[in-house]
C-alpha cells in the first residue's frame, strides 16, 4: 500500500468513514505524479505552473521517501503515532476565558464591515 | 435536468428508499469546544472570539471537558459503545466558515459507535433506527452574502463572516443506512428525528431547537430498484430544518430520484439544498470526483481515553429517557396509545405532568389540556406551552373546581382572565366577582322566583316527574350569571316542591 494523498468519499454509504491518510504507515513506492500535485495545489488554492509540477512532484517524493525511512526502523509491535508527548485526557473546565473585543478581532482583518470579516467573493463553492 | 416528479405512490410500487439522516446539535455548554469563548446565540458579530477559534498564529487549542461528556451522555443514550480511546482530526478545507482552514472534528475515530434508537411511528408501530456513531466537532462561522439578489452565494459580490459560532461544540449523530422503509421513509425520517430531539433534550445537553439551528439535519436518499439488491446513488439534502421538512425532503427527494431513474439518467452525486417555500430541493456543490478534505490526526491535541469509571459515572447521570417516562405514564395515568400519542402530539405531556406535580388529578389536568387550553392555543396561533398560564396556575383552577368555589363554566372564565394576563387564578375569582352563589338565602329566592315563573314545570315536578327540574335550574343559571352551585339548585328544587 502505497501513500494516498487523495481519500475518495464519493460513493461510500452516510457515515462511513474513508480510510485517514497515514503518511507514515506503510512502504512507499509510488512515485507521485504531476496529476496528484495539481490535484493537491487545487485543493490547497495554489496557482502551480506546468513547469512547477514538475518540480514539486520531485520534491515531494523526496520528501515522503525520507519520512517513509521511519517505516523501516519502525517494528511491527510500534504503533504509529500522532503525538511526540504520552499525554491523554487533557481538559478544561467549562469556564468562561476573557476573548478579544470585536475591535480587537478585527484588527489584523484586510477588510471589514459591519462588525464583520470581510472577504472577497467566493466562487463555486458553498458549504 | 429532470422536469417532472413521479408520483409517491408510483415511486414506492417500483423502487425501494435507502434512507440515512445526519443529525447536527449544538451543545448548550458555557464555552466552545476548543476555547473559553461564550456560546450564547445572537450576541453582536465578533464579540466572542479569541485567538484560538480565530485561528491565530501561536494559539492552542484545549478541549472543553463539559463537551466530552455530554458526547459521551448522548452517545449512551442512543445505546452506543464508548471508545476507549480516539483522537480529533484536522478536516482540511478553504472556504472562510473556519478561519483556521481546518475544522477540529472527529473522524475514524469517533467517540461513540453502534447505537440504536426505537422511534415510535404515527400508528404507534416502533421501528429501530440503526445508530452508525455520534463524533464531537465544533461548528463554523456564519457567512453573510452581500450583492445578490437573493442573498446566496450565487451572484454574491462578497462574503462577511461572524465567526461568533465558530467553534461551538458541535455533536454530529449519523445513522446506519436505514432499509425497508418503503412507503413509510419519509415518515421514519420525521419519527427519528422527532425522537433525538426529545432524547437530547431530556439530557439537557443542548436547546435542539431547529429553528435557531442548534439542531440541523442532513438527508441522504438513494433509490433500489424493488427487489434488485442494487444500491443506488445517493445524493445529500442540506438545510433541512423542521420536522415537517424532513419529512418532505425526503419525500421529494424520492420523486426525484424516480424521475431521473425513469427518464434512464443517472443520480448525480451532490450536495442539494432543501427549499422551506417550495419544499423542493436544490442542486448545490457536485462532488465532481471526490472530496478531499486530507484528514489528519490533530497533533494539538492529545487522545481522549475516557475510563471504564468516567463512562459508567455518565451513565449514571442518565434521566429516565423519553419512552420510560411516556410508559410510565401511560400506567400511571391509564391511557391508552392512541390517548398518549395525542398528548405527546399535542406537546401536553410535560404541561399534565406539571399540573398533575403541582397537586390536580391526572383526569383533570390531561382534560384542562387537551380540551379548553387546546382551543385557546388554536385559537392564538400558538403551541400550548407558548400559552401565558403555567400549569400551577391550572392546578389552582381545578382545585378551586374540586373545591365547590368555581363551577365549571366559572372556572374558564377564570382560566380566560389568566390568559389575559389579569394575574394568578385567586386574583381573577376576586376581580372579576367569580365565586360559585352557593348561600342557600340567595339560591332559594332564585329558585322560588323561576318556581313561580314556570307553574306547570313546578307542578311537574311536585308529580314525582324530577327530570323536568332542569329547566328550573337552567332559569336559576340564568338568573345568577352562572354563578349558582347547580348541584345545590338542583336539591332546593326538589326541597322546595317536596
Amino acid at each position: 500500500m502505497g501513500t494516498r494523498l487523495d481519500v475518495p468519499t464519493a460513493g461510500r454509504a452516510p457515515g462511513v468513514a474513508a480510510p485517514v491518510i497515514h503518511l507514515l504507515e506503510g512502504p512507499l513506492s509510488a512515485a507521485i505524479t504531476r496529476d496528484e500535485v495539481a490535484h493537491l495545489a487545487r485543493l490547497a488554492r495554489l496557482a502551480v505552473t506546468d513547469a512547477e509540477l514538475d518540480v514539486f512532484a520531485g520534491q515531494l517524493d523526496v520528501i515522503l521517501g525520507s519520512v517513509a525511512r521511519v517505516g523501516e526502523v519502525a517494528a511491527d509491535d510500534i504503533p504509529p503515532t500522532s503525538h511526540a508527548v504520552p499525554l491523554e485526557n487533557v481538559y478544561r473546565p467549562d469556564e468562561l476565558r476573557p476573548g478579544l473585543s470585536q475591535e480587537q478581532a478585527l484588527s489584523g482583518a484586510p477588510a471589514s464591515e459591519d462588525g464583520r470579516f470581510r472577504v472577497p467573493q467566493i466562487l463555486g463553492e458553498e458549504a | 435536468m429532470t422536469a417532472s416528479l413521479v408520483d409517491f405512490d408510483d415511486v414506492v410500487e417500483r423502487y425501494d428508499p435507502m434512507l440515512g439522516l445526519e443529525v447536527h446539535v449544538e451543545l448548550n455548554t458555557n464555552t466552545k469546544m476548543f476555547c473559553g469563548c461564550p456560546t450564547g446565540f445572537g450576541a453582536e458579530p465578533n464579540t466572542q472570539v479569541c485567538p484560538t477559534c480565530l485561528g491565530l498564529p501561536g494559539s492552542l487549542p484545549v478541549v472543553n471537558r463539559a463537551a466530552v461528556e455530554s458526547a459521551m451522555r448522548i452517545g449512551l443514550a442512543l445505546n452506543c459503545s464508548i471508545a476507549p480511546w480516539g483522537r480529533f482530526a484536522r478536516k482540511n478545507y478553504f472556504y472562510p466558515d473556519m478561519p483556521k482552514n481546518f475544522q477540529t472534528s472527529q473522524y475514524d475515530e469517533p467517540i461513540a459507535v453502534d447505537g440504536w434508537l426505537d422511534v415510535t411511528l404515527d400508528d404507534g408501530e416502533i421501528f429501530r433506527v440503526e445508530i452508525e456513531r455520534a463524533h464531537m466537532e465544533e461548528d463554523t462561522g456564519k457567512s453573510l452574502h452581500v450583492g445578490g439578489a437573493t442573498g446566496r452565494i450565487h451572484g454574491a459580490e462578497y462574503s462577511l463572516l461572524d465567526y461568533n459560532r465558530a467553534g461551538v461544540p458541535l455533536i454530529e449523530i449519523v445513522t446506519k443506512m436505514i432499509p425497508g422503509t418503503r412507503e413509510r421513509a419519509p415518515e421514519v425520517a420525521r419519527a427519528y428525528v422527532t425522537a433525538l430531539r426529545d432524547l437530547i433534550k431530556s439530557l439537557g445537553v443542548s436547546d435542539v431547537r431547529m429553528d435557531q439551528g442548534s439542531m440541523r439535519c442532513d438527508v441522504n436518499l438513494s433509490l433500489s430498484p424493488r427487489g434488485s439488491g442494487i444500491l443506488g446513488t445517493r445524493s445529500e439534502t442540506k438545510n433541512v430544518n423542521s420536522l415537517r421538512s424532513v419529512e418532505r425532503a425526503v419525500r421529494y427527494e424520492m420523486c426525484r430520484h424516480a424521475a431521473v431513474l425513469d427518464a434512464g439518467e443517472k443520480i448525480v452525486q451532490e450536495t442539494r439544498h432543501f427549499q422551506e417555500d417550495t419544499a423542493t430541493t436544490r442542486s448545490g456543490r457536485v462532488k465532481e470526483t471526490s472530496e478531499d478534505y486530507r484528514y489528519f490526526p490533530e497533533p494539538d491535541l492529545v487522545p481522549i481515553a475516557p475510563s471504564a469509571e468516567w463512562v459508567e459515572e455518565l451513565r449514571g447521570t442518565l434521566p429516565e429517557l423519553p419512552w420510560a417516562r411516556r410508559a410510565r405514564l401511560q400506567a400511571e395515568w391509564g391511557l391508552s396509545d392512541e390517548e398518549l400519542r395525542d398528548l405527546v402530539n399535542a406537546g401536553a405531556l410535560d404541561l399534565i405532568e406539571a399540573t398533575v406535580a403541582a397537586g390536580a388529578p391526572a383526569g383533570e389536568a390531561r382534560s384542562w389540556w387537551v380540551a379548553y387550553l387546546a382551543q385557546q392555543a388554536n385559537a392564538r396561533e400558538v403551541t400550548l406551552d407558548a400559552l401565558p398560564i403555567t400549569p400551577a396556575q391550572v392546578a389552582r383552577v381545578i382545585a378551586l373546581v374540586a373545591g365547590g368555589e368555581l363551577n365549571n363554566k366559572l372556572a374558564r372564565q377564570v382560566v380566560d382572565g389568566v390568559l389575559a394576563g389579569e394575574g394568578e387564578p385567586d386574583a381573577v375569582v376576586e376581580a372579576r366577582g367569580l365565586k360559585v352563589v352557593s348561600d342557600d338565602g340567595a339560591l332559594i329566592a332564585a329558585v322560588d322566583e323561576a318556581l313561580a315563573a314556570q307553574p306547570d314545570v313546578a307542578q311537574k315536578i311536585r308529580d314525582g316527574k324530577v327530570a323536568a327540574a332542569g329547566a328550573i335550574v337552567g332559569a336559576v343559571m340564568k338568573a345568577t350569571k352562572g354563578q349558582a352551585d347547580a348541584k345545590r339548585v338542583r336539591e332546593l328544587i326538589i326541597e322546595r316542591c317536596g
